[in-house]
């Protein structure tokens, strides 16, 4: 139990796929480029509330990912401007060769939307599962991952790649996050947003692991520790200087993430500390295990990705 | 409407000249499937498609996807003899730093529209672009030349489906019938079956010509063309290493590091297209 929380973790008022379906609306309307394609889970983003005021900005390919991704690409050929959604697993496991070949080294224009991320996709159990599109995607030269953490923020990016040219991936939750951030908070590129300040170590956490890492920060609070907590959402490009910056000032880093420890933000964390600034890190994450059925805080327990599980790994080195 | 076929018939044995000339001067590469496409490419840049070589980039123009890869030299040859690069260039096919990759790069080479090569890709990409001059509702045709061996793929036949239900009349599939994939006949690797009865099963207007006959190609697109609410399939029979009799006689003719028989095979057609074009090539 959290003695003194730094904030209320109360919820966002609209759920992931609200802000996705409403910023698609608000796009399309104003720019007759904006397409969005959709493999047969519109229903689960929302966006079949909107279909019938933007018909001709939003197709369902159908069950077929693979074909999603070539008509991105074909549409991007002739200036349009396709967001893709579907889950995170199909959009990356699935189609990567159609991300990478059709997309990527072609140089074309393709908005990604990987929903269900990690252990938010619950029931659907391990098939559905992704602890490892980040990884994937981050493979790809020049591409361009976001792991959103809260409604405000997944509405700013979504605005801000519309006129940024390239592959972009969005990994997100569909229902309701965490609140971090106020409306009017700004997200750029390349950049970590340093929630809270402290000098004994640094937490760095993407999507839902924010929130736990915030409550991580609080229960460490409680036991006199003081730590830093980051919430990098640019997975990459990744924010190096911060990174470093916190790693020289704590001289104890935490990654935590709801993705595998290989690949994604534990392993990009790692890859800049070992070039730039040897430091003493411990990576929160799945580790050699595959998803299952189960409810997210079940989830969150079997794989070790608590606030708990961090501050254990905090107390391992401080 | 009348169509010079003598113009087509030369720029036909033209091309021929220019992918024979460019795999030579490499020493190796995807003979077989460039050669068998060549009537096609012929019909398409020489008469059918509207293209600007001095403005490649042209919203207005008809695009083309060569979704077969491997038959890059040949599109090439075609793509230099509209004026999209010299013919120089050809000489550079496949060496380090070319502008002509094995495989087409649209970020490489003036005139190409997509990157192709990962097989099934190039006919999603044609799709798209087919989805949205139409959406955007203007006029622009689409073609596709998809490779037989390349119809294993299975996402060909989710962008087939997908191109059926939009009713995307103005993309044509030019499917290279040639019999044969890299490890041999498809009958034995993957039995196509009929591809004419599956592309008209999944709802396209389909048609079945001689791919070695300039008039036939022609004629087909143009039935194609006057369709209004489906996709349309052109089966082209074609036989690999098409043009070179030689060649079309060899078994494994997919990739060719020439031998010495080959060699001489290949010189010899060399000769009889510069003879009867009138024209020695010199890359």
């Amino acid at each position: 139990m959290i003695q003194t929380p730094s904030r209320s973790y109360e919820l966002d008022k609209l759920e992931m796929r609200q802000v996705y379906a409403n910023t698609i609306l608000e796009m399309a309307r104003n720019n007759a480029n904006v397409v969005a394609l959709e493999a047969d889970l519109m229903s689960a983003i929302s966006t079949n509330k909107i279909i019938e005021q933007i018909p001709n900005q939003l197709i369902n390919c159908g069950i077929m990912e693979a074909n999603m991704i070539g008509v991105a690409a074909g549409l991007s050929l002739t200036g349009k401007i396709p967001y893709v959604h579907t889950f995170a697993q199909f959009a990356t496991r699935r189609a990567f060769d159609q991300l990478f070949v059709s997309g990527a080294y072609a140089k074309l224009n393709i908005k990604i939307l990987g929903s269900d991320s990690g252990v938010t996709a619950e029931h659907n159990g391990g098939t559905h599962m992704a602890f490892e599109d980040l990884g994937l995607v981050r493979l790809i030269p020049n591409a361009y991952i976001y792991e959103v953490s809260d409604a405000t923020m997944l509405g700013y990016l979504l605005r801000k790649i519309e006129n940024e040219y390239g592959i972009h991936y969005i990994r997100t939750i569909r229902k309701k996050a965490v609140e971090i951030y106020q409306e009017d908070e700004i997200f750029e590129t390349g950049k970590g947003k340093v929630l809270r300040e402290g000098g004994d170590v640094t937490i760095i956490g993407s999507g839902i692991m924010v929130a736990e890492s915030l409550r991580a920060a609080d229960l460490l609070q409680d036991l006199g520790i003081q730590a830093t907590v980051i919430d990098m959402y640019s997975i990459k490009p990744i924010d190096k200087d911060l990174i470093v910056k916190y790693a020289k000032k704590t001289k104890a880093v935490v990654t935590a993430e709801n993705h595998n420890v290989i690949g994604g933000l534990g392993s990009a964390v790692a890859e800049i500390l070992s070039e730039h600034c040897p430091t003493q890190m411990r990576r929160i994450g799945v580790k050699e295990q595959f998803g299952q059925v189960g409810k997210v805080e079940y989830l969150k327990g079997f794989y070790k990705i608590t606030a708990k599980d961090i501050v254990d790994a905090v107390r391992e080195m401080v | 409407m009348s169509i010079n076929f003598q113009y087509l018939e030369t720029f036909r044995d033209e091309i021929r000249l220019l992918t024979l000339k460019e795999l030579h001067h490499l020493g190796f590469g995807h003979y077989g499937g460039s050669l068998s496409i060549i009537e096609a490419l012929a019909v398409l840049y020489g008469e059918v498609m509207k293209v600007d070589s001095k403005n490649p980039e042209w919203v207005d123009r008809d695009y083309f996807i060569l979704s077969k890869g491997h038959g890059g030299p040949s599109y090439y040859a075609t793509l230099s003899l509209k004026g999209f690069f010299p013919e120089k260039i050809l000489y550079t096919l496949n060496q380090n730093g070319t502008t002509l990759p094995s495989h087409p790069d649209r970020n490489l080479t003036p005139g190409v529209d997509m990157t192709t090569g990962s097989l099934g890709q190039g006919i999603s990409a044609a799709v798209g672009v087919a989805l949205s001059h139409k959406l955007s509702d203007r006029g622009n045709y689409t073609y596709c030349l998809v490779g037989d061996g390349e119809l294993n793929e299975g996402q060909c036949w989710e962008a087939f489906q997908f191109a059926a239900h939009h009713k995307l009349n103005r993309l044509l599939v030019l499917v290279d019938d040639n019999k044969k994939q890299l490890d041999g006949l498809t009958k034995d690797i993957i039995n196509p079956f009929d591809f004419g009865e599956k592309l008209t099963a999944f709802g396209f207007y389909t048609l079945k010509v001689d791919g070695s006959s300039l008039t036939q190609i022609y004629e087909a697109i143009e039935k194609g063309k006057a369709q209004c609410d489906k996709p349309v399939a052109i089966i082209l029979d074609t036989v690999k290493g098409q043009g070179v009799p030689y060649l079309e006689e060899k078994a494994d003719n997919h990739h060719i590091r020439p031998n010495q028989a080959d060699e001489e095979a290949i010189i010899a057609t060399i000769a009889q297209l510069e003879k009867k074009l009138g024209k020695k090539v010199r890359l």
